[in-house]
């Protein structure tokens, strides 16, 4: 029997000639990630090991990423702990250089591994072909010092894409809709897998976002087949894969569906859940206090260059704050040459350093009682962008740019043109 | 007898041509500036004094720039409270993210010479630069203000200041005040104006002597005065006066002491932990390790402040394991500072830039660090705590020192 | 103003900035009250909970020096403090506190007799007394009188509208 993408790559994880989904497997990892969210806690647990070593120091990479640049004694101190350990230990160290994925993605990942992240948004990772999962300290910390752990091999669900996206509609609209209609725990458990003629309209940064957004649908992980757009994507990076797999013809999926890329339209999800999406259309005239273009999932030089599409020759709403905030300091870089920082701040937005900003939500645009954020960060939980007694609304990089001129949700067509 | 800079325009203020200093006069208000932390507080004063409407809202000018962005759940009320008192009474001059406030008082041409203008902040010292009296007041006396347009000054004694001769190579303004407040010491021009002249600062651009207005008050002086040239004249956009020959201190009037500086004697030096008067040369202090560089804010966060570190870490990397953060002073210079390739130097050395505000000069994000932390900065206080624990050892610096320092890891002057 | 009053005094020494008075991390608290806990916490933290309505504060000399943050005072005032004596003061500090009604008196030979818990006795205006000897001490201006007895400068300017007899 065939298997997914996901049983290949815990079958060559754990040296294996097949799995199937229900059987738990120890498995060599590839990569481990770790994040200022999370690892000064790690470090607290390793030291209280008896004889505390790490497997293999290579496979380490930690980013500090989350409240960057510090805005407390507090995250200070863990942050201290976490540089202070890695450049005791040698791990390979990132500090203000962007959202661990985004880095994670310039500079790490290679098509068939399996990694372990220490943050849930790890699933951006299949992408390029690769098993990505986001994991607690624990997990972590047993993989940290053995370089193994044990995985149990999800069911696979199947997303055949189809057609084209449209102009004006977003790979972020497409997950989006994915997640509103399987439902926030649509894929407990699972993987979710996408292919199908439709994937090779997707580009690099289509693909992360979709990816990475899984997890809100309850993903173990999520993955895509390194083609020609992943693998020259990897090349241009001097990369090479350690495997590039295939889902087989027969392999055996929990469900499969057929999305036609062509019949999405911008949507927003509304609060408090992820899977509250409905066409942006109807949440049009919606007042909102703050908009944020940036985050592990649309903080790409596709999505600046997009929002500074809709922004050119406009202002943003005096009463609303726009921070736009580069995933990584590469692009932050890119757009600076490609002119898209001044365009930004011409039009009145606060442009901020590579971090995850106001999608983590403690440290930078937090929003005050009864203001509404509309963003294209990864989650609208209640209080997530700061007072619980807030509102927080998901939207494409065009969407909303396109509000944060507007005052209000708008889609990008509908703005007033531009004369000349 | 002559009189003094401060006496001169305190008089062409109130029209009480025989005041001097010591005398208390009534001064009319030109311009006021409140920022984002105290605007809840002017607000309440405001209307718990009876007030109903402001003396002339084209005076009043409202930034915000200690809470931006905002880092912490109180910090959108103030924007919300700030916005709505806006609203309500009819201001005209709103900044809700465009930098620093006193750098946009001057920059967005809202201070001339010759004005009286007081701000909810103790770095309102800084428009002497452009030879206007300004100093900082609580919310208030600031509420009186916008009720009134008037507030009740004691003249101060001035403490004069010449500076002669050429600053050698890497020794900038910001090592020239540090000097002086270390001579001075922090309580020692306490209620005083301090005057500057002599060659040095009359070949000083307006962005170098804005930062030792800025730092006037770390001193404890109440102003700081620069006379206005051409150069201010450029800078504020406006004609020269024939007027501003006479914004000086009289060779007669009566100083409560002069102070002589040659600059060519000077050098580069550090304020250390935690007075802004422990004055060292940073020669002494070489090779100490650093963990944190910070260049920005109100006293050392403008464009000639951020090209200078350009020219030092251009091809260079930031050392590992240290963080660079840059922390322009207005939305303006960014954007110079994009069109120039000054910030792309910048962040190709590895700065982490963030957008124009206060950042962590006021300590509460932007690069907060914790104990054990050393941290080289361009800001004006190195007070205990100001940047995170009471265990963290902040030096203020000139951006050359902080730049190289960034550079090298460690405590190191420019060369 | 011709009272007597005899406190309790906590001793700090030169330079107390309004930093260390109240640390800018807590400036966006809703109320001063709020504040109060926070008080002198980079230099001693745990001093808020120690003073006492009616105590007294001692330092040496540029007490208040830094910051136009206004809480200073109001936050010193809301713990209690009947006063701070002080060598000298900062100048903005100097005035917010008379601005809100916040005691200061300026007498620089105190500040090294005396130490924590110590008892003192202020004749406004005229002098402190403390363990056998007398500190004469000055008065203040008439303009800063006049603030002081109106209530504050909040309550002078309510008079001036008409708010307060």
């Amino acid at each position: 029997m065939g298997m997914t993408l996901a049983e290949k790559i815990i079958a060559s994880a754990a040296g294996v000639e097949s799995v199937r989904p229900g059987d738990i497997h120890t498995v060599e990892l590839d990569l481990l990630m770790s994040n200022d969210g999370t690892t000064h806690l790690t470090i607290d647990m390793y030291r209280k090991l008896k004889h505390p070593r790490i497997a293999d120091v290579n496979k380490l990479v930690w980013i500090v990423d989350h409240n960057m640049p510090s805005d407390s004694p507090k995250t200070a101190a863990s942050q201290k702990k976490m540089r202070d350990f890695a450049r005791e230990q040698g791990i390979t160290f990132y500090e203000g250089r962007g959202v661990c994925h985004q880095i994670m993605m310039e500079h790490h990942v290679r098509p068939g591994q399996l990694i372990f992240g220490a943050d849930s948004h790890t699933c951006a990772y299949g992408a390029l072909g690769a098993f990505g999962t986001g994991v607690g300290c624990t997990d972590y910390l047993y993989a940290m010092v053995t370089g193994k752990s044990w995985v149990l091999v999800p069911e696979s669900l199947r997303f055949n894409l189809t057609g084209r996206l449209k102009p004006g509609v977003t790979a972020r609209d497409l997950i989006l809709t994915i997640i509103g209609s399987i439902g926030a725990n649509g894929a407990n458990y699972k993987a979710m897998e996408f292919g199908g003629e439709g994937l090779k309209s997707l580009t690099m940064s289509d693909r992360i976002a979709v990816c990475n957004l899984c997890v809100e649908a309850g993903a173990k992980t999520a993955l895509m087949e390194a083609d020609e757009i992943a693998l020259d994507y990897l090349s241009s990076r001097g990369r090479t894969p350690k495997a590039v797999f295939h889902a087989d013809e027969d392999a055996v999926y929990a469900q499969t569906y057929e999305v036609n890329l062509s019949e999405i339209v911008p949507v927003v999800a509304k609060p408090h859940f992820v899977d509250q999406v409905v066409p942006a259309a109807q949440c049009v005239g919606t007042h909102i206090d703050e908009a944020f273009l940036g985050s592990c999932n649309n903080g790409r030089i596709e999505d600046l260059r997009a929002g500074a599409a809709v922004l050119k020759g406009r202002r943003v709403a005096d009463s609303v704050r726009f921070l736009v905030v580069p995933a990584s300091g590469e692009i932050y870089r890119q757009a600076m040459e490609e002119g898209l920082l001044t365009t930004f701040m011409e039009a009145g937005a606060i442009v901020m350093n590579a971090n995850c900003s106001v999608c983590w939500g403690s440290c930078q645009g937090v929003i005050g009682e009864g203001e509404t954020l509309i963003s294209t960060g990864t989650r609208n939980f209640k209080g997530r962008a700061g007072h619980p007694g807030s509102f927080v609304y998901l939207a494409s990089a065009e969407t909303v740019t396109a509000s944060a001129v507007a005052g209000e949700i708008t889609t990008a067509d509908r703005l007033p043109k531009l004369e000349g | 007898m002559g009189a003094t800079y401060i006496e001169k325009l305190l008089r062409r203020n109130t029209g009480e041509q025989t005041a001097k200093a010591g005398d208390i006069v009534t001064a009319r208000v030109d311009r006021v500036m409140i920022h984002d932390i105290f605007i809840p507080f002017v607000k309440d004063k405001f209307e718990e004094m009876g007030f109903t409407e402001l003396w002339d809202p084209d005076r009043v000018v409202l930034i915000y720039d200690h809470l931006v962005p905002a880092s912490q759940l109180d910090d959108p009320r103030h924007h919300k409270i700030g916005n709505e008192f806006a609203a309500r009474y009819g201001l005209k001059h709103v900044h809700r993210s465009d930098g620093i406030c006193h750098q946009l008082m001057t920059e967005a041409g809202y201070v001339k010479p010759g004005d009286v203008v007081f701000g909810t902040d103790s770095h309102t010292t800084t428009y002497g630069c452009v030879g206007a009296f300004s100093s900082g007041i609580g919310y208030t006396e600031m509420a009186a203000i916008l009720g009134t347009g008037t507030l009740w000054v004691k003249i101060p004694e001035t403490i004069k200041i010449v500076i002669d001769g050429v600053l050698p190579p890497h020794v900038a303004s910001k090592d020239v005040i540090l000097r002086i407040i270390g001579d001075l010491t922090a309580a020692g021009a306490s209620y005083c104006a301090l005057e500057f002249s002599g060659s040095a600062v009359e070949s000083m651009t307006v962005a170098s002597r804005m930062t030792m207005a800025n730092m006037a008050i770390e001193a404890g002086a109440k102003c700081a005065l620069f006379t206005p040239d051409e150069k201010t004249a450029a800078y504020c956009e406006i004609p020269v006066s024939p007027e501003w020959a006479d914004f000086k201190g009289d060779e007669d009037a009566d100083y409560l002491k002069t102070l002589h500086y040659q600059a060519e004697e000077l050098v580069p030096v550090l304020a250390c932990p935690s007075q802004v008067d422990k004055i060292r040369p940073v020669s002494e202090l070489e090779g100490l390790e650093i963990d944190q560089v910070f260049l920005g804010s109100c006293t050392n966060g403008r464009l000639e402040d951020l090209q200078c570190a350009a020219d030092i870490v251009r091809g260079k990397q930031v050392a590992p394991f240290v963080k660079f953060i840059v922390t322009p002073a207005s939305r303006k210079i960014y954007l110079q500072a994009l069109s120039d390739g000054t910030l792309a130097t910048l962040a190709d050395a590895g700065a982490i830039i963030t957008h124009p505000g206060c950042g962590l000069c006021c300590g509460r994000t932007g690069g907060i660090l914790t104990d054990g932390e050393r941290v080289v900065a361009t800001n004006n206080r190195n007070f205990l705590g100001r940047m995170g624990t009471s265990k963290v050892e902040i030096y203020l610096a000139s951006p050359a020192t902080a730049a190289a320092s960034a550079v090298a890891g460690r405590i190191t002057a420019a060369k | 103003m011709a009272e007597t009053f005899s406190a309790r005094v906590w001793v700090m020494g030169n330079d107390i900035d309004t930093d260390i008075v109240i640390p800018t991390e807590y400036l966006a608290l809703k109320t001063v009250q709020d504040m109060t806990p926070y008080a002198f916490s980079p230099l001693r933290p745990e001093l808020a909970g120690q003073i006492q309505p009616g105590d007294v504060i001692v330092a040496g000399s540029n007490f208040g020096c830094g910051s136009s943050r206004e809480q200073a005072p109001e936050v010193i005032k809301a713990l209690g403090v009947r006063a701070v004596i002080a060598g000298s003061f900062a100048r903005i500090f100097y005035r917010n506190a008379i601005n809100n009604g916040l005691l200061l008196i300026e007498c620089p030979a105190l500040c090294a007799d005396v130490e924590d818990g110590d008892e003192i006795t202020v004749e406004v205006g005229k002098s402190i007394s403390c363990k056998g000897r007398r500190y004469p001490i000055g008065a203040l201006p008439d303009n800063l009188l006049e603030i002081i007895n109106a209530g504050g400068l909040v309550k002078a300017m309510r008079r001036r509208n008409g708010l307060e007899g």
